[in-house]
């Protein structure tokens, strides 16, 4: 049994008198496709958030690929090699589709004359840096299926559009784990397809991926492992088949009036 | 002792006006997450306006009653102020609510600049001597002294203060703009205007800031075209470490300033071992406010300001 | 750079060089007038690393200026000498910092406080960074102001005179040169001087835009935490920005030092901060040429209105009404609040992604 690409257990978090998450424990197999569900307010978007290092927990244990890590800052997190998309698309507006991307690049191109004095001296080294940059930029963004739009602004670019440059830029990172807050909200079926096609590109090319999804059907049809968060706590685990099934996760959904689909 | 007294006495008085002016600020920010940068002019132009009003009655009618005078140069100068808010609320911030956060704040410090040469071409640029309407024979107040006019500081702020605090907590308009300040968008369901609501906070807002010009005018005796910034940024200092968007939090923030810079000036030969003179006793507030921002930015009775998505 | 771009700033660096020529024509205080607006031009390029390009509204900025115009002052001019035997004695020719080490000494310097006042509000959102910031500035000068006693190390209100002027080698810029017959004024000596450097200080912002610092920079301005999500340490890249937009106006503090041989606390008050705040946010946050342009206009407009706003009001209405300083401030509060109502993104709209 190979070890969990990610492995967290006993993560805690409360705001001030609410306890988001209370003893939560979440192990991804490697190069996988895990799902993270539950009904509204049940602390996933606050886990992703404690994940990535977004939020300090109280308490837990996180480990990436066999190293534990301190999710106190999330640039070092993103170095170590997790990578997010936002909930609600957090794009830089005024830069285009192939700046977004670039910057994605940023932590992977730290090499010598990748600061300042490279910059103002434009030698050689920096020169190639930036085309490499370019380059990768250019690439991940035909991978994601909008090589098209490179020079367009971000904000000009169309809700589904968005949401694959976020994806291409969180790729650009080069993570071992991409965790997607919701990246089919508000897509119609077409989108939702093709989304699915790249979810499974990325798999086969050898990514892991955490997805936080509503659609209950794209979960099941993607993911090979699904956790079921409550009001803070796991409540079930397993093959999407099985948690369908589960009678905890039947009373979470429908017990309290909660609709999914 | 008696001096320590005295120069808690004087914080007190300063920093009655500086809880007035904060309450502008708290009232402003609580809603719209915005520094009024130019809220301070207002105060300024509330004393111009007051001084004119006075020097011309005085002019017209020279046997004219001190008090009098200040009720006559409030009836004007209050509209007035309010006024010049609600037209700056208008035609400035609105426009610009769903801007970046940037914008609305370089838009400021334009209308502060606006206002301030505007008063400096109206009034001139010279300092003006603002007249005393009160006897100036210090009364005793618990082994200290204290001038009429401070005693008029102290208690009108204490009135205008405790009005304010009637009004939003048992008002209809009150709570308009407590919900307006927890969340714009469940007030528009509930039928408040936000538009409205924004343009009452600000009048009241500027309401307060021309009594406080006033009062300033009278305690140092003395209207100038720059006396709105200094006081402003003070006044900020104090909503801040009060709690910025939390009502009490000002008049916390503002009378804890006030002290605190009173004993500063006082003491801060004495602590320094005479390196410092008290014309350092401006860096107090931006001391404070820094400390405060870096230290603890929610202030001392919490931040009560609406989430933005 | 692209190639047109690289075209469009040659021809215009040979215009501005000779402008100073036509502008004699008409007296030498307009070749004063375009010197000042390159120290002006470089003040807004540094804030423009700050402001426009990594969105940190610091309302302080001239603190730099001071800092490069008074180390400057104190390297070269006889005031520490007079003040402090020890150094009169270590020093017995007098201290006299050639300004080609002063230029680098003050940036450093500058660059050096550009952090120590960075540091601080790293985690501070965008009007609380502008209020704090601007307390930093008040607060350098109400330093410079009062550090006369007990130790007079800045001569206080009464500022630091006698300031040397820039030499290169056996050529004084205090004094006219002659060059083959043509006779250059000292103002334009130092315009020259300032223009290469203007044009080195935007050549080097215009690098630094189009590089990954510059992205990280835009990034962190566009959503910080989104930034801050792909991996860039957000605060390591602010105080670089603070330390290189700080430099910029160190410099041209030293050379406003040289140039006007005196300098006092007056000169470095809250609304000069707010000036070059104005000259980025006409100009467009973010774009280098905008940027200078902004300067430009703001400096040079009211500074011509000096001589032309009264005779012009005494013809219009018989009488002064509005004093050539009222109407710099007007100007300046109408261009702030104008900008942001009707062209956000700056009189001279960028071509494309990367401005504000």
């Amino acid at each position: 049994m190979t070890r969990p690409l990610l492995e967290v257990s006993d993560v805690s978090k409360r705001f001030g008198g609410v306890a988001a998450l209370s003893g939560v424990s979440l192990q991804i197999p490697r190069g996988e496709i895990v799902g993270l569900i539950g009904p509204n307010g049940a602390g996933k978007t606050t886990l992703f958030n404690v994940i990535t290092g977004l939020y300090p927990p109280d308490s837990g244990n996180f480990s990436l690929d066999g190293r534990r890590y301190d999710p106190e800052s999330i640039h070092r997190v993103v170095e170590a090699g997790i990578a997010r998309t936002f909930q609600n698309i957090r794009l830089f507006a005024q830069m285009t589709a192939l700046q977004n991307v670039m910057v994605g690049r940023h932590i992977r191109s730290s090499g010598p004359h990748s600061g300042p004095l490279g910059a103002i001296f434009r030698t050689p080294t920096f020169r190639r840096n930036e085309r490499a940059i370019a380059e990768a930029a250019q690439s991940l963004l035909h991978y994601v299926g909008i090589g098209a739009l490179s020079q367009s602004l971000a904000s000009t670019l169309s809700y589904g559009d968005q949401r694959r440059l976020e994806i291409a830029r969180a790729l650009a990172t080069d993570p071992l784990l991409l965790a997607l807050d919701e990246p089919a909200a508000g897509m119609n079926p077409t989108e939702k397809n093709t989304l699915e096609q790249l979810l499974r590109r990325i798999q086969a090319d050898g990514r892991t991926i955490l997805l936080i999804e509503h659609d209950v059907r794209m979960v099941m049809g993607l993911c090979s492992d699904v956790t079921v968060l409550d009001a803070g706590r796991v409540i079930s685990r397993g093959a999407p088949r099985f948690v369908r099934e589960d009678p905890a996760v039947i009373e979470a959904y429908l017990g309290r009036g909660h609709r999914h689909g | 002792m008696d001096i320590l007294v005295q120069q808690v006495l004087n914080g007190l008085v300063l920093g009655s006006v500086y809880a007035l002016v904060a309450l502008g600020y708290t009232m402003v920010y609580g809603i719209l997450q915005l520094i009024n940068f130019a809220h301070g002019e207002v105060l300024m132009m509330g004393a111009m306006v007051s001084l004119s009003v006075i020097s011309t009655l005085q002019f017209l009618f020279p046997g004219c009653p001190g008090p009098l005078l200040l009720i006559a140069a409030l009836v004007v100068s209050i509209p007035s102020c309010m006024a010049i808010a609600a037209l700056m609320e208008r035609l400035a911030y609105r426009p610009l609510r769903s801007a970046p956060r940037l914008a609305p704040l370089i838009t400021a410090i334009g209308l502060s600049i606006i206002l301030q040469t505007l008063a400096m071409i109206i009034w001139s640029p010279n300092p003006r001597v603002f007249p005393d309407l009160l006897p100036t024979a210090p009364v005793m107040v618990g082994g200290a002294f204290l001038a009429p006019k401070q005693l008029l500081i102290l208690v009108s702020a204490a009135v205008l203060m405790a009005l304010l605090m009637l009004l939003v907590n048992r008002t209809a308009l009150g709570r308009a703009m407590r919900a307006v300040s927890e969340s714009p968008r469940m007030a528009i369901l509930m039928g408040i205007d936000p538009n409205r609501v924004v343009a009452l906070a600000f009048m009241l807002g500027a309401a307060l800031a021309a009594v406080a010009g006033l009062l300033v005018g009278m305690n140092y005796n003395i209207a100038h075209f720059t006396m709105g910034f200094l006081l402003g940024l003070k006044a900020f200092t104090a909503a801040v470490l009060g709690g910025i968007g939390n009502l009490p939090g000002a008049v916390l923030g503002g009378l804890m300033l006030g002290v605190i810079e009173s004993l500063g000036a006082g003491y801060i030969g004495d602590l320094t071992g005479g390196f410092l003179g008290s014309h350092y006793q401006d860096i107090f507030s931006f001391v404070v406010l820094i400390g405060v921002l870096i230290l603890k930015p929610s202030g001392l009775l919490g931040e009560r300001v609406a989430d933005r998505a | 750079m692209k190639r047109n771009a690289q075209l469009g700033l040659l021809l215009t660096g040979l215009a501005l060089f000779l402008l100073p020529f036509a502008a004699g024509l008409l007296g030498d205080a307009w070749i004063r007038i375009l010197a000042f607006s390159l120290l002006y031009m470089m003040l807004a390029l540094g804030l423009n690393i700050v402001v426009g390009y990594a969105g940190l509204l610091d309302m302080g900025y001239v603190a730099f200026y001071a800092v490069g115009a008074y180390s400057y002052a104190l390297l070269a001019s006889p005031h520490l000498t007079d003040h402090f035997p020890v150094l009169a004695q270590a020093f017995p020719a007098g201290l006299h910092l050639s300004a080609w080490i002063a230029i680098p000494l003050a940036a450093g310097l500058a660059a050096l406080f550009g952090v120590l006042l960075g540091f601080p509000v790293l985690r501070l959102r965008g009007d609380y960074l502008a209020i704090v910031t601007l307390g930093f500035g008040e607060i350098i000068r109400i330093f410079l102001n009062n550090l006369n006693a007990p130790l007079n190390i800045t001569n206080g209100p009464q500022g630091l005179a006698r300031i040397d002027p820039v030499r290169l080698g056996p050529i004084s810029f205090a004094e006219p040169l002659s060059v083959l017959g043509v006779v250059i004024p000292s103002a334009q000596l130092y315009y020259t001087l300032f223009l290469l450097l203007t044009l080195l200080v935007m050549l080097i912002s215009i690098r630094l835009e189009h590089s990954r610092i510059g992205r990280a920079w835009m990034a962190i301005r566009e959503d910080e935490i989104a930034a801050k999500a792909m991996g860039i340490n957000t605060r390591n890249m602010k105080l670089l920005a603070f330390a290189l937009g700080a430099s910029f106006g160190g410099v041209s503090g030293a050379m406003f030092a040289a140039f006007q041989g005196f300098v006092s606390p007056e000169s470095f008050v809250l609304s000069e901060s707010v000036v070059i705040v104005a000259m980025v946010v006409l100009g467009g946050m973010g774009h280098v040429q905008g940027v200078a342009l902004g300067a430009l206009l703001l400096y040079a407009i009211p500074e011509g209105l000096r001589y032309v706003a009264r005779p012009l009001q005494l013809e219009l209405f018989g009488a002064e009404w509005i004093a050539p300083e009222a109407l710099r401030m007007l100007l300046f509060g109408l261009s702030l609040v104008l900008i942001m109502l009707l062209r956000p993104r700056g009189l001279w709209a960028p071509t494309r992604g990367g401005s504000a």
